[in-house]
Formats: structure tokens, sequence, C-alpha cells
């Protein structure tokens, strides 16, 4: 009995040290993370050269507060529209198309099944930078070259393999009897999808919609491709513009840089635990 | 007999119809974007163009001969490679790291949960300008640290020499990829059944004994599928590199893919980056399958 108490004793101590070093680390991973961050907001509230004489990380002296409404006067917003544009019928097609290819996979029995399957799956690995030159090719002969509209086609297409994969799996989830009891009911198999699996699968569909919201929105390589004028290019592109523009203010820059993260800051701290599901439901089965 | 045996023909057919209506979109879009450019691609690799005038000078395989023997081109893979090994090493035991200790915290940690998150939000175009700042020798961050230690002025010189430069990506491609890979642990750790876990106290063990013992062991799977998106991941890496260092200085932190990007989009030699793009494609290709053979891990347990 003595010894036992002893050495349940040492576990004890042991597991406290254990976790005052992993609360050190912890806190270590938690300043890497967050100083940047810092950076970023403090000096977006100073003046261009007040952040060489006062060094980064003095507190601004005074504040100043006139970068955000003078890069909002610049256009900010317009950016900001185009990509709320360009990733709500980007993603509301892909849902939609997903959704209809994710169905048959999942629910129905026909010859080249697993073969389709298997090769959506395949393309979840390729490399955009391979289909690069030819959808620049093909943007040029759809005329479409530096009209915002031209990255539909790849956002959504590019999106639709992870996506078919999650949503069949999450549709193989919804039990055989729903679908059985709806054609007793006369239901065939096209009203069987928009009015049973459709609705059930929202869940699913709201996932993806986050997850693959934030990879559109911060998309960059396809855009800068394409995409010349100003009053074409979207958010992820107004850094470069802006840079052009006040080519060396630094504090300037930061405060786009603040104002195009905080949207999907906020949206993370509202929808955190969606998000981190659908990261889950890739993670999972990928 | 007759009957039911047409009634199931019919069925069939009914549903590889609506298979099909279904399916055609998607498979539409994929052939589209992904599909036919792979295979134009490989085409325009055997072309000398420069993207705009129809003159296309057909020079067979002369492109392929000149990548196998283009320096610019093997320095910039064995920075993809050197990106990749570090990559695994950093982003996916810290994340695992991170994951373990919300894990075993519970929901009393979440504030911690969310600010390790942060990072990732940020675009990778964001994110390069900020480092950009941050790294700079005047009014960066490490220049000012280092100032104050020294008690003079110093400058840490960070991107413009090789090979730091390389480093210094490296480090900011950790930052911003650990949460990622903390999430994907987090996911491993919640997908272990509960029951397991009563087991393992019911057995006598104790927290230790059950995370080395028991739910380690059991992330497995998912420590590969890790593995295996980060090695793509960096063997494909191009947003944040282009709008930090353009690949610079002197080509210290040149990637395939910025490689690539400059020689079709900024040189005009559309021909020779297809064939710089189908390299690539070729090389990720080959590791990612290689990688699958080697490490096979067992999904039961």
């Amino acid at each position: 009995m003595q010894s036992k108490m002893a050495n349940s004793s040492k576990e004890i101590t042991k597991s406290r040290i254990a976790w005052v070093i992993a609360f050190i680390f912890a806190t270590f991973w938690l300043l890497v993370a967050l100083v940047p961050f810092v950076f970023m907001i403090l000096n977006s509230f100073r003046k261009q050269f007040d952040m060489l004489q006062q060094g980064p990380l003095h507190l601004p002296d005074p504040w100043y507060f006139d970068n955000y409404p003078e890069i909002i006067q610049k256009g900010f917003f317009g950016y900001f529209g185009r990509s709320v544009l360009i990733v709500s019928i980007s993603l509301v097609l892909m849902l939609i198309i997903a959704s209809f290819a994710a169905y048959p996979l999942s629910r129905m029995k026909f010859r080249l099944r697993n073969f389709l399957y298997a090769g959506i799956i395949a393309m979840m690995s390729i490399p955009m930078h391979v289909t690069l030159i030819p959808i620049f090719k093909m943007t040029n002969w759809m005329g479409l070259y530096d009209n915002k509209y031209s990255l539909i086609g790849p956002y959504v297409a590019f999106a639709l393999p992870m996506s078919v994969f999650i949503l069949t799996g999450f549709m193989m989830t919804i039990p055989r009897e729903v679908e059985e009891a709806a054609v007793i009911d006369g239901c065939n198999k096209y009203n069987m999808f928009f009015r049973i699996i459709w609705p059930l699968s929202k869940s699913g569909l709201s996932t993806l919609a986050i997850y693959n919201g934030v990879s559109m929105w911060n998309e960059f390589a396809f855009a800068n491709t394409f995409l010349h004028t100003a009053s074409q290019k979207t958010l992820p592109l107004a850094l470069g513009q802006f840079k052009g523009e006040f080519s060396m203010n630094m504090p300037m820059i930061l405060s786009v840089l603040v104002l195009s993260a905080l949207p999907m800051i906020i949206l993370f701290i509202v929808f955190q635990d969606k998000l981190v599901k659908g990261m889950m439901a890739g993670a999972v089965k990928g | 007999m007759q009957k039911p045996n047409q009634l199931a023909r019919v069925e069939s057919r009914n549903t590889a119809v609506a298979a099909a209506v279904f399916l055609i979109p998607a498979i539409a879009l994929i052939i589209v974007y992904m599909i036919y450019p792979i295979i134009d691609t490989f085409l325009t690799s055997q072309y000398s163009w420069n993207g705009i005038s129809t003159d296309k000078l057909f020079i067979g395989l002369d492109n392929w001969k000149t990548l196998l023997h283009d320096q610019y081109f093997w320095a910039a893979f064995k920075h993809n490679v050197i990106v990749m090994i570090f990559s695994i090493l950093l982003q996916i035991p810290i994340g695992m790291l991170l994951a373990t200790f919300l894990d075993a915290g519970g929901r009393r940690l979440n504030i911690f949960k969310i600010i390790w998150f942060l990072p990732y939000l940020m675009s990778s175009v964001a994110i390069a300008f900020l480092f950009t700042y941050i790294l700079a020798t005047n009014g960066g961050l490490f220049s000012t640290i280092a100032t104050l230690l020294k008690g003079k002025r110093t400058a840490v010189d960070l991107l413009g020499k090789s090979p730091q430069a390389l480093y210094a990506v490296i480090g900011v491609m950790a930052w911003q990829f650990t949460p990622f890979y903390m999430v994907y642990f987090i996911a491993g750790y919640s997908n272990i059944p509960t029951s397991l876990y009563e087991a393992a106290v019911i057995d006598g063990a104790n927290r230790r004994q059950y995370l080395f013992k028991v739910a380690i062991p059991m992330l497995g799977p998912i420590f590969k599928t890790a593995c295996t998106m980060s090695m793509i991941g960096s063997l494909k890496y191009f947003d944040m590199i282009w709008n930090m260092t353009q690949g610079g200085p002197a080509g210290g932190t040149e990637l395939m893919a910025t490689y690539m990007y400059k020689l079709s989009f900024q040189q005009w030699k559309m021909g020779y980056g297809s064939a710089v793009a189908a390299g690539m494609f070729i090389l990720i290709t080959a590791i990612a399958l290689l990688f699958q053979k080697i490490f096979v891990v067992k999904e039961d347990f």
C-alpha cells in the first residue's frame, strides 16, 4: 500500500513536469503564431517613416488612422467585391456539380462506377502548374483573358475531385431505408436526389463550402496569370497592385494585409467547428 | 420468366442514364480543365513557341533534352527536395505536438487552438508580403531584435543571401502550414474511439502510456497521409515564394513551379515552359508513387 502511494505520487510529479514542459512549448508556439500578427496590426497604424524611426515593436506614436480610409478610397472594396462575386459563383456551381456527381457514385450501381470514381480521386493530386499554359491558351481563345469570370472554370474544376470524394463518402452514410421508402412512394431517381439526398447532405455541403471558399478566396496563380488590369483583379492581387502604387509605404501595405485577412479570421471564429470538421473530412478519408 | 428479366434490364438502363446525367457536368469540367490540359502540356513541350504568335516550330524532343541538362531546373528540383524534407520534419512533428497538447487538455485550451490556427487563415500572398517586412534588414523584426540584443545597429539579412534565404522561406512555410497538420492530428485523435481509452484505463494504463502505446500507433494512417500531402504540397509550392523572393537571390529559392512560371509568363518560352511543367508533373507523380510503395501502413488495428 505504502509503496503504491509513493509510486503514484511519483507519477503525479512526473506528469506535472510533463505539463510544465508542454506549457512552455505551447506558449512559445503561441508567440511564434501571434507575433507576426501583432507586427502587422501595430504597424498598420503608423505613418510611413515612423516605422523606421520608432522600430516595428514600439507602440505607434502617434496612432495614425488614415492608412485605412486611404486604401478604401483607392479601391480596396473593388477587389474585395470581385473576390466575393467570383468565389460565390464558383462555390455555388461547384457544390451543385459535385453533389450531382457524388449521387450516382454513392448510391447507384452501374458499370463504369469504380473506374470513374478512381479517376476523379486520382485528379486530387494534379499540380495546377501542369495545366496552367493550356488553360491560359484556352482562356485567350475564349476571349476571356483579363476578365475576372475566366477564373470560375478553373476554380470549380480544381475543387471538384476532393469535393466529389468527400460528398460520395458522406452520401454513402445515408441509410438505404430512406431511399426505399421514397421509391415506394413513387419517387424516381431525379426526384430522389432533389427531395431526399440533397437535403440530407446539407452539413457535408456547408463544410465543403467553407473549406473550398477559403482556398478560392486566397487563390493566386490562376488569377495572376489571367488578370491584367486593376479593375479585373481579385483580392490576392490587390496586394501587388497596392505595392506598385505605394512602393515603400510599409504601413499602408500592412493595412491592406489586415483588411484582407480580417474576413477569414472572423469567419473562422464564427464557424470554427465547421471549418475544422471540413478539414477533418478531408483528413480522415484522404 | 421473361418479364422480370426484361424489367431488370430496363431498370439497369434507366440507372445508367440517370448516372450519366448526373455525372456529365463534373466529368466534362475535369476533362476540359485537367485531363486535356495535361495532354496539351506534353504536346506543347515539343514546340518552340512564344505563346502568342502563330509561329510554332516543331522541335520534337529537343526541349526535353535541354531539360535533362538544365542546371537551373535541377537546382530548382534540389531546392524543392530540401523544402520537402524540412516541411515533413518541421510541420508534421510540431503539428502533432500541438494536437497532442490540445487533445490532452480538452476544451479549456480552445484559445490555444484558435491562436495556433490563425496563420493558416492568411493567404500565401499576404504571408509573403508580411514576412518580407518581418525579415527586412530595415525595420524588420529580426534586425530590430538583433539591434536591441547587441546594442548597436545590426542587420540580419535573411532573404538577401543564399543559402539562408531558402531556410528563411522554409521557416515561413512552417509558420503557415503547421496549423493545418495540427487540425489533421486533432481529427486523428478524435477518431480514436473513447472505448479504447476507457479500456486502457481499466487495464491500469496512465495518460502517458495510453498516449504512446495506444493513441500514437493508431495515428499511423493519418501520419502517412500527412506526409504525402506535405510532400506533394512542397513539390508544387509556388504562391508564397513568387511573392516573396521571385526565386531570388540569384536563384537561391528557385523552385520548379517558379522556374516554370518565369519561363512561360515572363520570358514567354511556352514550349520549354511546358516541358518544365511536364517534367515537374512526372517527378511529383513518381515521388508520390514511390512513397506510397515504400511506406505501407497497416490500416487495421
